[in-house]
């Protein structure tokens, strides 16, 4: 089923957390809606189930208008952070609820409805658990007992709202991985909230990214990471080094260096920042060529990489560059030592406040 | 009444996420307001009306009458025991409930359960059971009653059995509020005031006194508004002798019973306006204070 | 037991905990066994005749029963109201809010003659009840007013934290899976909050059952028809008769402790549920 949301906004007393927003997603799509806290994507994640109604736009569903249809009636399956079990009831319980409330009519047989359980238990693998009450599961049991239980009557679409975020990072990279390889087989059209970056660029087929309740650019994980549309999503998804520059006809300044800038051809004498991701800043021996010479301040180890944190030479601002483990071992870099750095690809910004603040 | 006063243990930090109020889209808007209006309606005929009709009957006769029924000598005295036995009860009835809370809160002991249960006695005892066994032990027919006559002292039909009856029923109240409050606060406060050296008084008046304050203050309260107010287990103590043995809430019966019921309701409403007053100050205490202290 | 499971820094040990008990023992202990000793001056015959005496029976019939529907009425307004409280803030509401807890700090016989006044056949509510045929002072019908008045606030007190602890995402769960308004309170806010209903009710029971104060004035005290059981003990003290009343007191006495026990049950119940749902 597909989702067009058209215009909607929505205020709580003062504050507004959705404003004017436009997104359509695709059949059988899985897209997460990415921000901080307070950026309206959890705001979208309820206006799309019904829990909370847009005071402007349009909700459809597969063309047809949604936006007054009462909570029970969408047919969205909601994947709570916190779980929401039914604590005093079973597992079992818990997955079979929706299909016992169901009016007389639609209601399935008692064999049907504990076929339907038991099917469900076992696409989430946890078949052997239907008496156990919810408080007696581990967090990531919990949270495929309650995927189970939305995907029990048969959702149109399935809204997942920080499913991970309640659960340790061990376990969240396991379900993370769990849920998409689900959603692959099971081909419904899924959209999940998350502040995770890391998270959204991993599972989902589309990013959107949300701030201050206004969408600053959808794409694939690949497009938002390297092209990212506005200094927002270039410095959300991923460190960034952030240098003043002048960009003059096509040209920008970074550091000592210049690098071709063509989205600003007619640009004269204009000043911006240029985005620098860490792993971009190379370190080269000849200072002829490098853009920054920097002083080591400290070297972080982390597992397979290295940070290097860097204060800049000419105006002591903080800079930050990162290489493979091997590439680190093979410099003789020390702690007070000066480096040069060459930026390998930079992303410039214009000042201009209107430049600044277009969606995409 | 135990469990009204027994509040939870310390909770970890809420993880609800803090939303924003939003409005539900619901067809049955018309839902909420007819609860609303049917709860509303329960409350005013099952409390307003009631107390209206204190203050409403107290007047009835008008202003000098009002005034006359409050200030004539019964009731002047009436008024004077129902302070007496108050000022007697409430203060014993707080030393003891720190002593016990201090106990109960800050040290670990078999018996904790059981004794907690004794404290919760006199709430599900009924008033007249806890006058009838005063009235078993001190009176006339009573196991102290020969050795009280033969030595002219009067308890039951006279003050000392008020009092004691006046006791019984409200002990449980400033223990049953300070227990669950200092066992939240728990005990590293005073374990810090002893290690740097402080005595046992020291660290209780100190360290531990103004983190209870208002819980006593609270706990009091409560405690002199039923120690002021209790009527069953009075009533059979008492020997109804008007002019001496008589408290506010009996003077209140027999001026009733003998079809004076202006001036009944006058007394009357000298009670239920401390019932307001109680009401009020332990609203405020509750809101400001004792949230923040758990 | 009561000696000290630990060694503990603090002071004060003895002190108190003798203070405690020497208190307790006092004021409750000794009194309370004085009871149980009257009795064992009378035979087992002659306790059971007073006890199942016809006038005996009634006013414990009266008593209990009265004091059981009473606990049902409160129970499900009491829910009522502290939902109301809890989820539908209106004008006023913190005034209600205290208020609710107007019979736990009215004294008893304020509440009697008042609650006499309104529903006299000439009172405020008594009139027109009258004018559709029901009496309701002096008749068993006042005594059932008068005992939903003093239980009121249990039930709402012990329901309303557990309801402003209930997660919303509970409800919107079920309801995103279909279930219509009633289905989501019967099968989710109701098992949820049984614990605390349930002792709010006992509460509600417990001290319904020996309520004498706000009772015997509307009451109308009619032996074997409106009469309560606290009375009857007052009337055998009038007369003297010590060890009928004492009978009584005795059997009162025993359902208090039943009761007693039954209260701390469900709150152990209501704590263990609670440190699960922490848990969840």
């Amino acid at each position: 089923m597909s989702i067009k949301i058209e215009n909607v906004s929505k205020r709580f007393n003062d504050f507004v957390a959705l404003d004017r927003v436009n997104l359509t997603i695709e059949p059988g799509e899985l897209v997460a809606l990415l921000g901080p806290s307070g950026s309206g994507k959890t705001t979208l994640l309820r206006v799309i189930a019904g829990l909370e109604v847009p005071d402007e736009g349009r909700i459809y569903f597969d063309s047809e208008d949604a936006t007054d249809k009462d909570v029970g009636e969408r047919e969205v399956g909601f994947v709570f952070q916190h779980y929401a079990l039914f604590r005093h009831m079973t597992v079992f319980e818990n997955v079979a609820f929706g299909l016992r409330v169901k009016p007389k009519k639609q209601r399935p047989s008692e064999a049907a409805i504990r076929e339907k359980v038991h099917g469900l238990l076992n696409l989430v693998q946890l078949d052997w658990l239907g008496d156990r009450y919810p408080h007696q599961l581990s967090g990531g049991q919990r949270q495929r007992i309650a995927l189970a239980r939305a995907l029990a009557i048969e959702p149109k679409v399935l809204l997942l709202d920080e499913p991970f975020g309640a659960l340790d990072a061990k376990v969240r990279k396991d379900l993370r991985r769990w849920l998409r390889r689900l959603h692959d087989e099971i081909q419904l059209t899924s959209v999940f909230v998350t502040h995770d970056q890391e998270e959204a660029l991993e599972v989902s087929d589309r990013v959107v990214l949300f701030d201050h309740g206004r969408i600053e650019q959808i794409g694939v994980p690949d497009e938002v990471y390297d092209h990212p549309a506005t200094p927002f999503v270039y410095g959300f998804l991923g460190h960034a080094n952030r240098v003043e520059s002048r960009v003059d006809h096509g040209f920008a300044t970074i550091g000592r260096a210049r690098i071709a800038a063509p989205e600003y051809p007619a640009a004269v004498g204009a000043t911006g920042t240029a985005y620098i991701r860490p792993h971009d800043l190379e370190i080269v021996d000849d200072a002829g060529q490098a853009a920054f010479s920097a002083k080591v301040e400290h070297i972080v180890k982390l597992g397979s990489t290295v940070r290097l944190e860097l204060s800049d030479l000419s105006d002591g601002k903080p800079l930050e560059t990162e290489l493979t483990r091997e590439g680190f071992d093979e410099t003789s870099i020390a702690t007070g030592d000066t480096i040069h750095l060459a930026a390998r690809r930079a992303r410039v910004f214009i000042d201009a406040p209107a430049a600044s603040k277009e969606t995409a | 009444m135990a469990a009204v006063l027994d509040k939870p243990l310390p909770e970890a930090a809420p993880r609800r996420v803090a939303r924003p109020i939003g409005r539900p889209p619901s067809r049955s808007r018309w839902m909420p307001i007819a609860l609303t209006t049917v709860a509303l309606a329960y409350v005013t005929i099952a409390l307003f009306v009631p107390l209206a009709a204190v203050f409403v009957e107290a007047f009835r006769k008008g202003i000098a009458h009002y005034f006359a029924s409050i200030s004539e000598p019964d009731a002047l005295s009436a008024i004077r025991l129902t302070f007496t036995a108050a000022a007697i009860a409430v203060p014993a009835n707080l030393v003891f409930g720190v002593s016990a809370a201090w106990a109960i809160a800050k040290f670990d002991f078999k018996g904790k359960a059981i004794l907690i249960t004794l404290i919760d006695l006199p709430f599900s005892v009924s008033p007249v059971v806890s006058g009838l066994v005063y009235v078993l032990m001190f009176g006339l027919q009573g196991w102290f009653g020969p050795w009280l006559q033969a030595h002219d002292i009067k308890i039951i039909f006279a003050v000392p059995g008020i009092v004691l009856a006046t006791i019984f029923v409200t002990f449980p109240f400033v223990a049953r509020e300070l227990i669950p409050l200092m066992q939240a606060q728990g005990r590293d406060e005073e374990e810090a005031a002893v290690a740097l050296g402080a005595s046992g008084w020291q660290t209780f008046w100190r360290v531990t006194l103004p983190n209870v304050k208002w819980g006593i203050l609270y706990g009091v309260i409560l405690c002199n508004a039923r120690a002021m107010g209790e009527f069953g287990a009075v009533s059979v103590v008492s020997g109804h002798i008007r002019g001496t043995t008589n408290t506010l809430p009996l003077h209140v019966e027999i001026l009733y019973n003998e079809y004076n019921f202006a001036a009944a309701f006058a007394c009357a409403s000298l009670l239920a306006f401390l019932a307001l007053v109680t009401l009020v100050i332990k609203t405020v205490v509750e809101r400001r204070f004792l949230k923040a202290a758990r | 037991m009561l000696t000290l499971r630990r060694p503990s820094v603090l002071p004060g040990f003895r002190l108190t905990l003798g203070t405690t008990l020497f208190y307790l023992a006092l004021i409750v202990l000794i009194p309370l066994s004085a009871a149980f000793a009257k009795t064992l001056s009378m035979t087992w015959e002659q306790f059971w005749m007073t006890v199942t005496a016809p006038r005996v029976l009634a006013s414990l019939r009266l008593s209990f029963g009265a004091a059981f529907i009473a606990a049902l009425v409160n129970a499900v307004f009491g829910l009522l109201v502290a939902w109301v409280l809890v989820r539908n803030p209106f004008p006023g509401r913190r005034i209600v809010d205290a208020l609710v807890d107007l019979p736990f700090a009215l004294p008893t016989a304020v509440a009697g003659i008042a609650l006499t006044a309104v529903y006299a056949p000439n009172g405020w509510l008594g009139a027109p009840l009258a004018a559709l045929g029901i009496k309701v002072a002096f008749t068993p019908l006042g005594v059932l007013v008068a005992l939903i008045f003093i239980g009121l606030p249990f039930v709402v007190r012990t329901v309303q934290p557990v309801l402003e602890d209930m997660e919303k995402e509970l409800e919107e769960a079920a309801r995103l899976l279909g279930a219509r308004p009633f289905q989501v309170f019967m099968r989710i806010v109701l098992p949820t909050l049984m614990p605390a209903l349930l002792t709010g009710f006992t509460l509600a029971f417990a001290r319904a059952v020996g309520e004498y104060g706000s009772v015997v004035f509307i009451a109308g005290n009619m032996p074997m028809v409106s009469e309560i059981a606290p009375l009857v003990i007052i009337s055998k003290l009038e007369q003297y008769d010590y060890p009928g009343a004492t009978a009584l007191a005795v059997v009162m006495l025993l359902a208090s402790f039943v009761m007693l026990l039954a209260i701390n049950l469900l709150q152990g119940w209501m704590r263990r549920r609670n440190a699960q749902e922490r848990n969840v």
